[in-house]
């Protein structure tokens, strides 16, 4: 073996494409079969992709780096369920490019966020986290409230996830941007439209409490609020007893 | 710099630079409405620079045949000098990130100055700006010094520490915009790295052209390290940054990858950064610094073999285990941990056999801080592995995973392995590139290993017992079989650990600060009587050592 090394190491591209094999064995093993596996991902069949709006504020979740101290992904142990909710399924994020799963908790997981407090909690954490949680060591997003978000690129945003296998309908894509101002603001003509194309269980507020505007505010929240409930795969797993 | 080029080597750079300029005109207008128009910008203005140097230099009289009997040092000073700029820029960073973590307040209501878009600039600044500009310069040095002869051409060199620079400043100035893919350690846009993987693909084909021209008919451990290092992160930078740009004029792009694949594909990327990045590149350093500065030949060759071929082929498996208990299918979760547990053998040889060579030196260890320096990194690379594979087991990770524990590992492997060799190998280096007779003052080395010491026990410790308090604060039971803490209660822990982390931290860097003004003063002291022993690229037919010899 050492004899036969001794010959390789004499050779630069010998030893390229030694190298070369011994690090594809691995990943190729690892990494191939979750694309081919059915068991990979569960079946949801109700599940519903991201809004204009909730997509902007997820954007805006990467763009503030949130995944660096927030995860989203309930473990299979008890403390977690008991803590956060039902435990994540491969399926909730399977219209997630990128997936937000994180690595890091200095602040809790989000995954079960969704619903868990009203959009005013929201609002008034984002503009500055000491109000409502006194020993929170987040910065403030107060700048997000002022900010007007930024929709003309919205169809070319859903395209592109198309393009990489998010299930958007044409017509979803050509009325992105009227999408996006009518889930913020209720009662508007553009407000329909929004429930035709994502269903009736999509929250349509002002989601910043000005239903005049759509600010960046309106778009995290927007996607706060949805965060864990694009299907209810998760929380039918765990009453009929699979839990743990 | 532009006297060494060829008048040829002058009208491509001239070429280069000018497509360069375009290419960050074409983004500018394109994005004008977008982050990328800034990035755009700033594209324009290093091509412009590059225009600039080039004419401001193109008179100068052409290099003569004789330069083939010289090794080709400039790119490699060049690269030192940037390499501890950015580490001093992005541990300054790391360490403003670690008091917001203790004082959030301190962000003056704007985002660029918020924790998310700090991050990063920290993670690339040390990894890519620090670490990449360290591995490329000593690359260089070892591949002409193992192979005695000189690099391949006077042009590449320059492309490459030019063009990864490029890439390095694009990334951070991109985070403070809040342009970012969100990818752990891979978050720059889809432009900087279709324009990092031209850079790199330039790197390779140096390495092997330099190769290619050796004296030596056995390629030394070393290089086989760099190699791959070189080889292993093209492959995965270019897997994990699959995406589909908005748009032309857009930076934001969508990875191709979804959900449990994407969180896959990153975390085969994330741990073979860790693994091919921060490992067998600076192996290859420990692998030739070490040694020549102890006076002794590597311990075993036969050790050299099985060390990285195990590193190479065991570190592509173990990324799943950053995604114990998550959605992952099992099965790939119990390979990953089995390949982490496996992997401390070929880590400990590799780390033994570095050690070892230090039989007979070690009065050299007490008196040569330079020499400490690098053997403090043996020491810390073995301990770094230990405590991977050891977190890589499920159910220690269900414990340790999302706390300040990892933190602390990461923080243990960075600081006490990858700075520590890098400072060692500088040290080495920098009076022997500048033909001074010694570093201009070995008592400020001495202050920089302490404080450096001092930085990283301090950090560590703290590190760790906030992870395992956070850890086990999150998992306890009262008596009535209800969790005891909230999260809040477990946060209220951390202040006094994120204060001593900050401190620690601040200890390092004022240690690099001192190696720094260390390094420049050298530069600036009067050249020694020149002394050339071995330091000229051999002719053909002297005599043949043996890697490993």
């Amino acid at each position: 073996m050492f004899q036969a090394h001794y010959k390789l190491e004499r050779y630069s591209v010998g030893l390229v494409i030694a190298i070369i094999i011994a690090a594809s064995i691995g990943g190729i093993v690892e990494i191939a079969p979750l694309f081919t596996i059915d068991q990979t991902v569960e079946e949801a069949p109700g599940m519903r992709v991201y809004t204009p709006l909730e997509l902007a504020g997820r954007n805006i979740y990467v763009r503030e780096g949130c995944y660096a101290c927030h995860s989203q992904m309930i473990r299979t142990l008890r403390d977690e369920v008991e803590r956060y909710g039902p435990y994540s399924l491969a399926v909730e994020s399977q219209y997630d490019h990128p997936m937000l799963w994180g690595s890091k908790r200095t602040g809790p997981d989000l995954a079960r966020i969704g619903g868990k407090y009203s959009d005013q909690w929201h609002v008034a954490h984002l503009e500055n986290p000491r109000d409502v949680v006194p020993a929170s060591i987040m910065p403030a997003y107060s700048f997000l409230a002022r900010t007007q978000l930024r929709t003309d690129d919205l169809s070319m945003h859903l395209t592109a996830l198309k393009k990489v296998g998010v299930p958007y309908t044409d017509s979803m894509i050509e009325k992105a941007v009227e999408d996006a101002y009518g889930q913020a603001a209720p009662f508007s003509a553009l407000a329909d439209g929004v429930v035709t194309r994502y269903g009736d269980a999509t929250h349509i507020r002002a989601f910043d409490g000005d239903p005049g505007s759509v600010s960046e505010m309106d778009a995290l929240v927007a996607y706060l609020q949805i965060i864990g409930r694009l299907t209810d795969a998760a929380h039918e797993q765990k009453s009929s007893g699979d839990a743990e | 710099m532009i006297s060494t080029l060829t008048d040829t080597e002058r009208q491509i750079a001239l070429v280069i630079s000018g497509l360069l300029s375009l290419v960050g005109l074409v983004l500018s207008a394109a994005g004008r409405h977008d982050p990328l128009g800034a990035q755009g910008f700033i594209i324009l203005a290093f091509g412009l620079s590059g225009v600039f140097l080039v004419i401001s230099g193109f008179h100068l009289p052409e290099p003569t045949e004789k330069r083939f009997s010289h090794y080709y040092d400039e790119p490699i000073k060049a690269g030192i000098i940037i390499a501890m700029l950015w580490a001093i820029v992005a541990m300054f960073v790391g360490d403003w990130v670690a008091w917001l973590l203790a004082y959030p307040e301190m962000t003056f209501d704007a985002a660029w100055a918020s924790f998310g878009r700090l991050r990063p600039i920290h993670t690339t600044g040390i990894i890519f700006g620090f670490g990449g500009n360290a591995l490329i310069a000593t690359s260089f040095h070892v591949m002409q010094r193992t192979s005695r002869t000189r690099l391949a051409d006077q042009l590449s060199p320059w492309f490459v520490l030019g063009g990864y620079n490029l890439f390095c400043i694009l990334a951070v100035t991109g985070y403070l915009m809040g342009v970012t893919q969100s990818k752990e350690y891979a978050e720059p846009e889809w432009y900087a790295d279709i324009w990092l993987t031209i850079v790199w693909i330039a790197y390779f084909a140096l390495y092997l052209r330099t190769l290619a021209r050796r004296k030596e008919p056995h390629i030394y451990v070393s290089n086989w390290y760099y190699l791959a290092f070189v080889l292993v992160v093209a492959m995965l930078h270019i897997v994990n940054n699959l995406a589909m740009p908005v748009s032309l004029g857009s930076s934001k792009s969508y990875t191709v990858f979804a959900g449990v694949q994407d969180a896959m594909v990153q975390w085969w990327y994330g741990h073979n950064a860790v693994a091919f990045f921060l490992t067998s590149g600076f192996l290859g350093m420990l692998y030739y610094y070490l040694p020549k500065r102890a006076g002794r030949p590597i311990f075993s060759y036969r050790m050299s073999i099985i060390g990285f071929w195990g590193i190479t082929f065991f570190y592509v498996w173990v990324g799943s285990h950053h995604l114990h208990y998550t959605a992952l299918p099992q099965w790939v979760q119990t390979l990953g941990m089995t390949f982490s547990v496996m992997l401390l053998v070929p880590s400990w040889i590799a780390a033994a056999n570095a050690l070892l060579t230090l039989n007979g030196a070690w009065h050299k260890v007490r008196d040569d801080a330079t020499l400490r320096f690098m053997m403090v990194a043996a020491l810390f690379y073995g301990l770094a592995t230990f405590e991977g594979s050891f977190l890589a087991i499920r159910p220690v990770n269900s414990l340790s995973h999302y706390t300040d524990w990892t933190v602390a590992h990461v923080h243990a492997g960075t600081l006490g392995w990858n700075s520590m060799i890098i400072f060692g190998a500088f040290y080495y280096l920098v009076p022997q590139l500048w033909k001074r007779e010694r570093i201009y003052s070995p008592v400020l080395v001495e202050v920089h290993f302490w404080l450096a010491i001092a930085g990283i026990f301090i950090y560590v410790f703290a590190m760790w017992n906030s992870g395992v308090i956070q850890g086990l604060m999150w998992r306890t039971y009262n008596n009535s079989g209800t969790l005891a803490y909230s999260f809040i209660d477990s946060l209220n822990a951390m202040h006094p650990y994120y204060i001593a982390r900050a401190t620690g931290g601040l200890l390092f860097l004022m240690g690099a600060v001192i190696g720094f003004y260390n390094i420049c003063m050298t530069i600036r002291s009067s050249p020694a009587a020149a002394k050339t022993r071995n330091e000229q690229p051999a002719t053909i037919g002297q005599s043949r050592l043996r890697p490993g010899e």
